[in-house]
């Protein structure tokens, strides 16, 4: 118990709990008070509780609505409880069925556009013209709302026999080459003149400095893009299910939910989207670690 | 030191003065960069031939072009006038043909590469097989006496040792041209001593061909068979010291008289060069 208490004092989990605790309260003051107006009309309706009715009726009730504006906290995890735990996961009531479709969407989407966005920064690093002809492209590619495309690119590919995960992974490579691109040129860019001056004195042919010098020095730079990229990549595989109807995955849930007002339904795929993207961030983290202590980092 | 002795073998032939050969021939060399305002002339007619078995040191103030000709000879710079020779060829052939091992001012160690990594980066390059590279980086870590450290990194090594890495990366495919740039610049002077000294054990042994850009007089004169003394703007050649201590000197030459008169004269040709005294 001492050294629990010891690591709660001097470690990060102190101050992490302590803003959960307020996120927690101030979720639950904002459910009772965009709640209280429907449940006040109610009271005065009803001739029963017409002016009889008290503060703790009132937060209980708020509390405990089917269709609330902003359900409570306990109502969301409930509901991750019953369509989490208490459903096979291989069944479509499963809230974690869904996580899956749109994270193996989000995961392929992440692969390619991962890719796509290492080979383009290696090709405008290595042709200088390149960066002029590409990277106008690249920036105003991100400027185009992702909602108003997404339709566009499900209809076209669905056009030419693409259906399911592949026109979601399209958009998630979309959304999540470009964080890439930016931070593999810095990246690749990154090694010192002395560094450059070094292996040009061993006569080092471009595929060498590339591979020896080039490559290794990017890596500081990838996984902090990689983790911005595998985000986006879950949003992008999010917004590719709305416009569709899709019959599975959180975002079809997420329309689901807000087609028959099931905000309580709306709110814990918001929820389990939030875990599936901090997980995937965090997942991208551990490969860093991993790669970074290979290669002689201190951390 | 028996691994000096196995370097001598393999070279031990061109130590003899007779069978010199000039390993760098500059002649009229002159570079000017370009810059937004004003061309910048970097070195002036600069001539000098520095012999195979060598030990040249290039000394003079801050400006002077004593890197910027060292990085002609390492065709890391282009000269813009006159002619240059290494080993009889281009720097640029040279350069490709792996005629020289660089020493930077830094030691530009890979950060991502262990000690071992960073010694055999060179050999990786030349495309060696796995056992030679493991064979000939464990002879120069010996040599540097860094035995031990193969798998540190280097954020975990002080100056000094970087420094050696540096040193041992530039010996590991045994060139024999060595271009050393300040490299004990940013060290302290008992370290800087004690390289000094191993330096010029290897020079001794292996018959190598140094040159060593120092702003340091006594490093230059405890070092040097030559001392060229060079000064700023333009950068150019005021004085080529030749000294006659022996090859095989320990640092009690540093009290003999005859140290002190190279020191002297290396030191007025330095003043002459700033042209605040008149000589």
């Amino acid at each position: 118990m001492n050294s629990l208490a010891q690591r709660l004092r001097d470690g990060h989990a102190l101050p992490v709990l302590a803003i959960v605790a307020v996120l927690i309260a101030v979720w639950y003051l904002g459910a009772i008070w965009l709640n209280s107006q429907r449940i006040i009309d109610l009271y005065e309706a009803d001739e029963d509780m017409k002016g009889k009715w008290t503060t703790s009726d009132l937060i209980r009730d708020t509390l405990s609505m089917n269709r609330p504006v902003l359900p409570a906290p306990d109502q969301v995890v409930m509901e991750l409880d019953r369509s989490v735990l208490e459903v096979a996961p291989t069944s479509n009531r499963s809230l974690l069925y869904h996580a899956w479709v749109t994270l193996s969407a989000a995961l392929v989407g992440f692969g390619l556009g991962a890719l796509l966005g290492i080979a383009l920064a290696v090709a405008i690093v290595h042709v200088k013209t390149l960066e002029r002809a590409l990277m106008p492209w690249v920036i105003a590619s991100q400027t185009i709302p992702i909602l108003a495309i997404a339709p566009m690119i499900i209809v076209v590919l669905g056009s030419i026999g693409f259906v399911g995960l592949m026109p979601k992974a399209f958009i998630s490579a979309y959304l999540c080459f470009f964080p890439v691109t930016i931070g593999m040129v810095k990246g690749l860019t990154s090694p010192e003149p002395l560094q450059l001056d070094l292996i040009r004195t061993y006569s080092a042919n471009e595929g060498q400095i590339f591979r020896k010098l080039r490559w290794p020095a990017s890596f500081a730079f990838l996984f902090p893009s990689l983790k911005i990229a595998v985000a986006l990549a879950v949003v992008g595989a999010i917004v590719g299910e709305l416009p569709t109807g899709a019959a599975a995955g959180l975002g079809a849930r997420l329309l689901a939910g807000s087609y028959y007002g099931q905000t309580v339904q709306i709110w814990s795929a918001l929820v389990l989207a939030s875990l599936v993207a901090g997980l995937s961030v965090a997942a991208v983290g551990w490969a860093e670690r991993i790669t970074m202590r290979r290669m002689g980092g201190r951390a | 030191m028996a691994k000096i002795e196995r370097l001598r073998d393999r070279s031990g032939a061109e130590v003899s003065p007779a069978a010199r050969q000039p390993a760098v021939e500059v002649a009229g060399l002159n570079l000017v960069f370009q810059t937004a305002d004003t061309p910048v002339t970097a070195l002036s007619d600069i001539n000098l031939t520095v012999n195979k078995g060598d030990f040249v040191s290039l000394i003079g103030p801050s400006g002077c072009g004593k890197t910027t000709l060292l990085r002609v000879i390492a065709d890391l710079e282009r000269a813009t006038g006159g002619s240059i020779q290494v080993n009889g060829v281009s720097p640029e052939q040279a350069r490709l043909a792996r005629a020289y091992g660089y020493v930077f001012q830094a030691a530009a160690l890979y950060p991502w590469r262990s000690v071992l990594r960073n010694v055999t980066l060179p050999l990786e390059i030349m495309g060696l097989s796995k056992k030679e590279q493991l064979e000939r980086a464990a002879r120069v870590i010996e040599l540097v006496e860094l035995t031990g450290f193969e798998r540190k990194f280097p954020w975990q090594l002080s100056g000094g040792m970087q420094q050696r890495v540096s040193i041992a990366r530039a010996l590991s495919f045994d060139p024999d041209l060595l271009l050393m740039d300040e490299p004990f610049g940013a060290l302290d002077e008992i370290i800087r001593d004690r390289l000094n000294e191993q330096l010029l054990q290897l020079w001794e042994r292996t018959g190598k061909t140094v040159i060593f850009v120092t702003h340091s007089i006594p490093e230059a004169v405890f070092l040097s068979s030559r001392i060229v003394v060079m000064s700023p703007r333009p950068g150019r050649i005021v004085d080529i010291v030749e000294s006659d201590l022996p090859r095989d000197r320990n640092f009690e030459i540093r009290e003999d008289a005859r140290f002190a008169e190279i020191a002297h004269r290396v030191r007025l040709g330095l003043r002459a060069g700033h042209g605040d005294v008149d000589e």
